[in-house]
């Protein structure tokens, strides 16, 4: 738990925030609104059996207390999605619409483009991104199984997207949620932060950077950019949106995010950020019994 | 327009707009769907359909430029260039339930069976062949599947990372 230490200056009651880091989560679904209603799966889970608990913030998503998410009928029929409360953030805030082009820009396994899928109602076109042909296999098989038709998935590192296979075409909007740190996932995985170190944060912040620049780039006057990752490093989350704020012509918007959480930061071991950062918005565990997450919420001006 | 197992070729409206002789077409697709199953034709007005490899057809809810080359556009929808045209079982879950013919309903036992990739004997005094095969799931009959029907036998056609025994 070394690592967590340096947040000390930044997070309220950090005792708290660390005894919340050592608990464990339960599993948690998403209702797949593409093939099944919310009172579907909720009968055929309590007709298996199954204890299902709803979630106060988003109405698609129940935690289960006793079971794992798969090996299930609604599971097996696409109706239901293994996902944590805070990995539905991005795509909710991002907010796609039926009939839009969507960049999903760092895509597998594919829990958030799924759910982009199901909030266009399957209509319009996401091209989802990923540099690794065995995480794109995953998502493949997640797309398939949730009934998803308007994804198309492209093998590319995010940094270099090109739009020529669909006709140079840019998007409405982009979900940049980005491999990072991993520092919030530690309540689902213990093991996160076993290779954690400083220079591991500060390398994969280049690529961020690399890859936001370009979700901004392609995104058309007036589209938005969601930028999110599940650690809790100034270096990958406001730092990186700082960046993007100097190099591309583009500005932080605020959302409203009904889950407890602290504005972005704007000092950080020396360096400060854009005032504007504070509109990002910082989860942690304490607050909401979740795992740790950074989403935020760009406009296109150029 | 030779058939390129990297790109997504779309298929041919028609006969008449076809190049290579062996390609389906879109409208054979959606008649093998309306004829064999009774899905309504309306099912797919929305959808494009695509190849790449030979006889694997994807289903996509959008029009980029033919070709494209990239790894995945839509859902794999339809195997064809062979005698019999195999749906699968991403199709049939996403499309079955508007299926009016060849579907044969199980109940939660057999089903389980099928979804395990088991084959079992049955009573069906309709076609041999794919047949669509569907449960009762929170009050009302859902498409698990595809079944190959023949001899007195339902083949689960489920494909290995698919099968759970539930």
């Amino acid at each position: 738990m070394e690592p967590l230490g340096r947040y000390r200056p930044i997070v309220d009651d950090f005792d708290a925030f660390r005894a919340a880091c050592e608990r464990p989560l339960p599993s948690a679904i998403r209702v797949n609104t593409i093939k099944a209603t919310v009172d579907r799966v909720t009968a055929a889970l309590e007709a298996a059996g199954i204890a299902a608990d709803p979630v106060d913030w988003h109405d698609r998503l129940f935690v289960l207390p006793e079971a794992s998410a798969g090996g299930n009928w609604p599971y097996f029929h696409g109706w239901t999605h293994g996902q944590e409360e805070v990995s539905a953030i991005p795509a909710t805030v991002l907010d796609p619409q039926p009939g839009e082009r969507v960049w999903d820009a760092c895509a597998a396994p594919g829990s958030k483009t799924t759910q982009l899928a199901a909030l266009m109602d399957d209509r319009g076109e996401i091209v989802a991104t990923d540099n690794n042909l065995g995480r794109i296999s995953a998502l493949r098989t997640n797309t398939e199984r949730l009934g998803v038709t308007n994804v198309a998935v492209t093998h590319e590192d995010g940094r270099n997207h090109s739009l020529k296979p669909f006709g140079d075409a840019g998007y409405d909007r982009a979900l940049v949620d980005v491999p990072c740190s991993c520092e919030g996932t530690i309540r689902k995985n213990p093991d996160a932060l076993e290779d954690w170190s400083l220079s591991h944060v500060e390398g994969v912040a280049g690529v961020q950077k690399g890859i936001l620049t370009r979700a901004v780039q392609v995104t058309e006057p007036g589209g938005t950019v969601v930028y999110s990752t599940c650690t809790f490093a100034p270096e990958e989350n406001e730092a990186v949106v700082d960046h993007v704020l100097e190099v591309e012509d583009c500005e932080l918007v605020d959302y409203d995010l009904p889950l407890t959480h602290r504005d972005g930061i704007t000092e950080w071991d020396g360096a400060s950020f854009d005032s504007s950062v504070t509109r990002a918005k910082r989860i942690y565990p304490h607050h909401n019994d979740t795992g740790g997450f950074f989403c935020a919420k760009l406009e296109v001006t150029g | 327009m030779s058939n390129d197992s990297t790109k997504f070729t779309r298929l041919p409206a028609t006969d008449a707009e076809r190049d290579d002789p062996e390609r389906a077409t879109r409208e054979a697709v959606v008649e093998f769907w309306t004829d064999r199953f009774g899905v309504p034709a309306a099912a797919f007005a929305d959808h494009t359909f695509w190849e790449r490899g030979a006889g694997k057809i994807w289903l996509y809810r959008g029009e980029p430029p033919s070709p494209v080359d990239i790894e995945g556009l839509g859902m794999t929808f339809l195997r064809t260039r062979q005698e019999h045209w195999k749906p699968t079982l991403e199709a049939v879950q996403r499309f079955g339930g508007r299926a009016t013919e060849n579907v044969v309903h199980l109940d939660r036992a057999q089903a389980a069976t099928f979804v395990a990739g088991d084959d079992q004997e049955l009573d069906w005094d309709g076609d041999w062949g794919y047949l669509i095969v569907t449960h009762d799931l929170a009050g009302e009959s859902e498409p698990v599947g595809v079944g190959l029907y023949v001899y007195g036998e339902l083949r689960s056609q489920v494909p290995k990372g698919r099968r759970r025994d539930l």
